[in-house]
């Protein structure tokens, strides 16, 4: 390229900016040698493009630094694409995080690396800026700019590594689903700072997640380790500066969160190879004092350590040599140079790699002795942690060199990350200077508050999302205070005439144990008597009934059933024409229904609900399964009092739990309410009433049946979106008190 | 006249013995004191029985008990024919009269009101009252009762009455030592120790998990299929998902598991 075409070149990017000059001819030689002409034309004009939006010279230098490698690697259309999405940025109130937008661009067209996904990276961008960008009227074009715009584009790079496409979209969707409206919060989530935004990243990262294949390396140890271990997760997803290695120690064994498939080994097997080398070392491995050591030393001792473990490991599963070896690196004999670096971990690497395959490459005749003595060891009937250990300390002393003690460590191919970091192998007598106090000691947990349970944790369905967000609502669970137990006696008195038909129905449910069937073709036993009348006929000319036979059938009742009441501030109202709140006929009503399953037998618990923002769902426990129907149920039940919102769908899910382990039969929630469910905290009124929808269709595929009891007269508008059509609305509260018991006869019978 | 001949064992039935259950049962048939056999499923507990049968030279007459099966399912009931009704013999009467040992193989599955049938046979009375036909049967001299039952079923319902339970001397059984099982493997399927060997250490990785997710660990019998498979010519690791995971579990997790031991055995 000549001065001409230069100044020609110069000419077509109308931009005036001095600092142009001083770059221009680097960039057009990089340009010339990665576009075609008519790119070249596409890059100028993009970048005159971007100087006319008068954000300074900045974002034009970017451009033309960046965008020759970009056009080269994903095609030339994206110049043009690039310069479109900046000027629309430039027409919006977030100009200034374009130099982010472009700085990041190289990085990202890696990442997802074809037009089309970039395309829609563009329109990403440009949505996301559309929907943060506010004005104060909402009558005209935003004024305010994005608050979290410039930080998400900051962190695209990172969010990529971690993240696939539909990941990172899902992920954005989230946070601003969640806090489009909340401009402080909306940074901390696209900056990574909340608790939510973080564990929503986690759910989203590609590669096999821990969190759901936790059991199947709980079978796994179990299986082939016969050990019960307890996992403890990492994340190295936030960590840049040191990356943690898997560990085990009084805890638990630590195993980061999740794995990507590396090397044709899927993630659950890199798991199983480290779980496995974990058990092996359990199995097999002591503990030294370490103090007598020199770092090196113990280098060594771990890595041979290591070997005997997983050799002990191989003669009892074969195939685990397979695996580990696909994910060992394989260490090139001659790659470190001893005289000018440190090659210890390269000659440690590589014996461990000649004890994992027997056909292994090495000739070095010092490496090959070891390997042959450390065979010695191990056809031994005995042998320990200290024999390798002995043999260790000897290979390091063999092996030294000068440049052991070298600051540049040869680092390639000897890092073996199925491995754990053998702390565990290591007693110290003396606190060492040099090493990292990696635990903190605990302070004792503070105890407070010890008539209440922790929460329980359950997650909601957001419908608008299509997915649950995890561990939203927190429940906890409480007894029921209690007050006299005469209250109750009181209402079943009330109620005696009633309780005496109820009787009548009741005992026609009563199971009978054994009962006979008669008039059967096929059966266990003859029917005499009308095997003789058949006979009669028979010999008479008469047609004769076949149904000589008969057959006995069990007629058990095994029903567990969960009463979940309805405990917000509105079952307080008194309705039209009633002397009675809602709360006191509920009272009489769930009277007379204990009084009534106690009669027939059923297992059977009572617990109320009510809820004060996601934070607080309260479960008050009534009765339990094994509890019977006594005073200190009944004085429960007759101090049962209402207050707050109607939170259902946690309730929902937290009664199910209790069903879930009942071993009856059938099981049965009855929900009783007066109205739909709502929280002071969710404005959008179907979340809600989805959620308990997700929770109802849940259960259902527990095996556990949902029957709602609805007291709104109002109810139809909602009542079947949630519990389809096992429901009842009883419209006039008075005859609750009947109507409960006898539905429950008509819904068990 | 029932054909006596059809219950006798002919052939000698491989059978390895665990410890001394072999003495054990000779003295309580010398005795002729019911013999009840417990185990998880598929140990050779059935094996056992007709080997003691063969041994013994004795009828054998096994009953498989269901939920569906009555008293007289067992005892005999009366059927009908041209001239009016029949009484026809239960495998139970049949084999009080011919002096037969009467095999009920697990017991449990049968309701418990079915099985109070079996006491007055099973005490100092050894008679067996049909009430229906008004006779009562003495039991010939030769008769035993033996009942099996698995008590890995975790079920308050599958379970028997204390007064059935307290008429058994009790063998109690369980899958073989590693090295004996393969040795039986090998033997009963005629394939090498040391597929044998390793069949047995997916067993054991299969009985590990019993508990968690599995009712059952993997049994003797499951690991004689999988040896049949693989010397049919059989991969390996095919013929052990067939035989040994696809049957026991329909668990996800279960069976990756159980394929990854499965292939660290084979590699």
């Amino acid at each position: 390229m000549n001065d001409t075409d230069l100044s020609n070149y110069r000419r077509q990017l109308t931009c005036n900016f001095k600092e142009i000059d001083s770059v221009f001819a680097d960039c057009l030689k990089g340009a010339e040698t990665l576009l075609s002409p008519s790119g070249i034309k596409d890059y100028l004009e993009g970048a005159s493009l971007i100087c006319m939006i008068g954000r300074g010279v900045e974002p034009v230098l970017v451009y033309l630094e960046e965008m020759p490698e970009v056009a080269k690697r994903l095609g030339e259309p994206i110049l043009s694409l690039v310069s479109q999405t900046v000027w629309k940025i430039s027409r919006s109130p977030n100009g200034n995080s374009i130099p982010s937008f472009l700085q990041t661009l190289a990085e990202v067209s890696r990442r997802l690396a074809s037009l089309e996904l970039l395309n829609n990276y563009c329109a990403l961008i440009l949505e996301f800026m559309d929907r943060t960008s506010t004005s104060i009227h909402h009558n005209q074009s935003a004024t305010i700019s994005s608050p979290s715009l410039g930080d998400l584009l900051k962190r695209m790079p990172g969010l990529l590594q971690e993240l696939s496409w539909q990941g990172l979209r899902n992920w954005i969707e989230y946070g601003l689903a969640h806090y489009l409206h909340h401009p402080e919060r909306q940074r901390d989530y696209f900056m990574l700072q909340s608790a939510d935004s973080r564990a929503m990243l986690q759910r989203e990262r590609h590669g096999t997640l821990y969190a759901d294949h936790e059991r199947q390396l709980d079978l796994c140890m179990r299986a082939l380790w016969d050990r019960e271990e307890h996992f403890l997760p990492y994340s190295d997803a936030f960590d840049q500066l040191r990356k943690p290695m898997p560990y085990f120690d009084d805890r638990g064994i630590r195993v980061p969160d999740v794995y990507d498939d590396r090397d044709g080994v899927k993630g659950i097997d890199r798991y199983r190879a480290l779980i496995s080398h974990v058990a092996a070392h359990k199995r097999w491995s002591g503990t030294i004092i370490a103090d007598n050591y020199s770092p090196f030393q113990r280098v060594a001792i771990e890595l041979f350590e290591d070997s005997r473990v997983e050799y002990l490991a191989m003669q009892q599963y074969p195939g685990l040599r397979t695996l580990w070896l696909a994910l060992h690196p394989v260490p090139d004999q001659d790659a470190c140079d001893p005289e000018k670096e440190s090659c210890i971990r390269h000659r440690l690497a590589m014996f461990s790699y000649a004890i994992l395959n027997p056909n292994h490459p090495y000739t070095e005749p010092n490496l090959l002795e070891f390997v042959q003595r450390f065979h010695e060891i191990m056809v031994q009937p005995t042998h320990s942690t200290a024999d390798v250990a002995a043999l260790a300390i000897s290979y390091i002393a063999r092996t030294r060199r000068q440049a052991d003690l070298a600051a540049k460590v040869y680092f390639t191919d000897t890092e073996i990350d199925y491995r754990d970091d053998n702390r565990h192998l290591w007693r110290y007598i003396e606190d060492g200077d040099e090493e990292e106090l990696f635990e903190e000691k605990r302070k004792p947990e503070q105890t407070q508050d010890t008539d209440r349970l922790p929460p329980r944790h359950y997650h909601e369905w957001d419908y608008q999302g299509q997915m649950y967000r995890p561990d939203w609502v927190s429940l906890y669970e409480s007894l029921h205070p209690s007050t006299s137990p005469e209250l109750i006696d009181k209402l079943l008195l009330k109620h005696q005439a009633l309780a005496k038909r109820l009787k009548q129905l009741l005992d026609l449910l009563k199971p009978q144990h054994y009962v006979r069937v008669r008039y059967q073709e096929e059966g266990s036993d003859l029917d005499l008597d009308v095997a003789i009348r058949s006979l009669i006929d028979l010999k008479s000319g008469v047609q004769p009934d076949p149904r000589i036979n008969m057959s006995h059938r069990h007629d058990g009742r095994d029903i567990a059933v969960m009463l979940l009441l309805d405990l917000s501030e509105s079952v307080n109202q008194i309705p039209a024409g009633c002397e009675q709140s809602i709360l006191q006929f509920s009272q009489e009503a769930v009277a007379l229904l204990a009084w009534a399953i106690e009669c027939v037998g059923d297992e059977f618990a009572i617990a109320g609900f009510s809820s004060n923002t996601r934070h607080e769902v309260r479960y008050q426990h009534i009765k339990g399964y094994s509890e019977i129907w006594d005073d200190r149920v009944k004085s429960r039940l007759s101090a049962m009092q209402a207050g707050y919102s109607t939170r259902m769908g946690a309730a929902i899910r937290h009664a199910g739990h209790y069903l879930k382990s009942r071993k009856a039969e059938k099981k049965l929630l009855l929900i009783l309410t007066d109205g739909e469910p709502h929280d002071i905290d969710e404005a959008d009124p179907r979340l809600l009433i989805e959620d308990a929808h997700k929770a109802v269709q849940e259960l259902d595929r527990q095996g556990i049946y949902t029957f709602c009891v609805n007291l709104d007269p109002d109810a139809d508008t909602y009542v079947q979106d949630v519990f389809g059509k096992q429901y009842t609305v009883i419209d006039r509260v008075e005859r609750l008190p009947q109507k409960l018991p006898e539905l429950f006869v008509a819904l068990t019978r | 006249m029932t054909n006596i001949e059809q219950y006798h064992i002919s052939k000698a039935p491989y059978y390895k013995a665990q410890a001394d259950e072999v003495d054990l049962y000779q003295a309580a048939y010398d005795e002729r004191l019911p013999v009840m056999l417990k185990g998880p499923t598929g140990c050779g507990k059935s094996r056992f029985v007709e080997y003691m049968a063969w041994k013994l030279n004795k009828p054998l007459i096994t009953m498989a008990c269901n939920e569906d099966m009555t008293a007289s399912d067992l005892v005999g009931r009366y059927l009908l024919d041209a001239n009016g009704t029949r009484w026809l013999d239960g495998p139970l009467t049949t084999a009080a009269r011919i002096g037969a040992i009467c095999y009920l193989d697990e017991i449990v599955e049968a309701r418990q009101d079915t099985t109070v049938v079996i006491h007055p046979l099973t005490d100092h009375r050894r008679s067996l009252p049909l009430d229906k036909k008004g006779e009562l049967v003495v039991a010939h001299p030769d008769f035993q009762l033996v009942i099996s039952y698995n008590p890995g079923y975790q079920s308050l319902m599958k379970d028997l009455k204390q007064s059935t339970k307290q008429r058994f001397s009790a063998l109690i059984f369980d899958y073989p030592t590693a090295e004996l099982e393969a040795e039986i493997i090998a033997k009963e399927t005629d394939s090498s120790l040391d597929i044998a060997k390793k069949l047995v250490k997916i067993g054991e990785t299969a009985r590990n998990l019993k508990g968690h997710g599995l009712d059952e660990g993997i049994s003797t019998r499951l690991l004689v299929y999988a040896a049949r498979l693989i010397k049919r010519g059989i991969a390996p690791i095919a013929a052990c998902r067939m035989s040994l995971v696809n049957p026991i579990t329909d668990d996800v997790d279960i069976r990756s598991t159980l394929n990854h031991a499965i292939t660290a055995v084979f590699a």
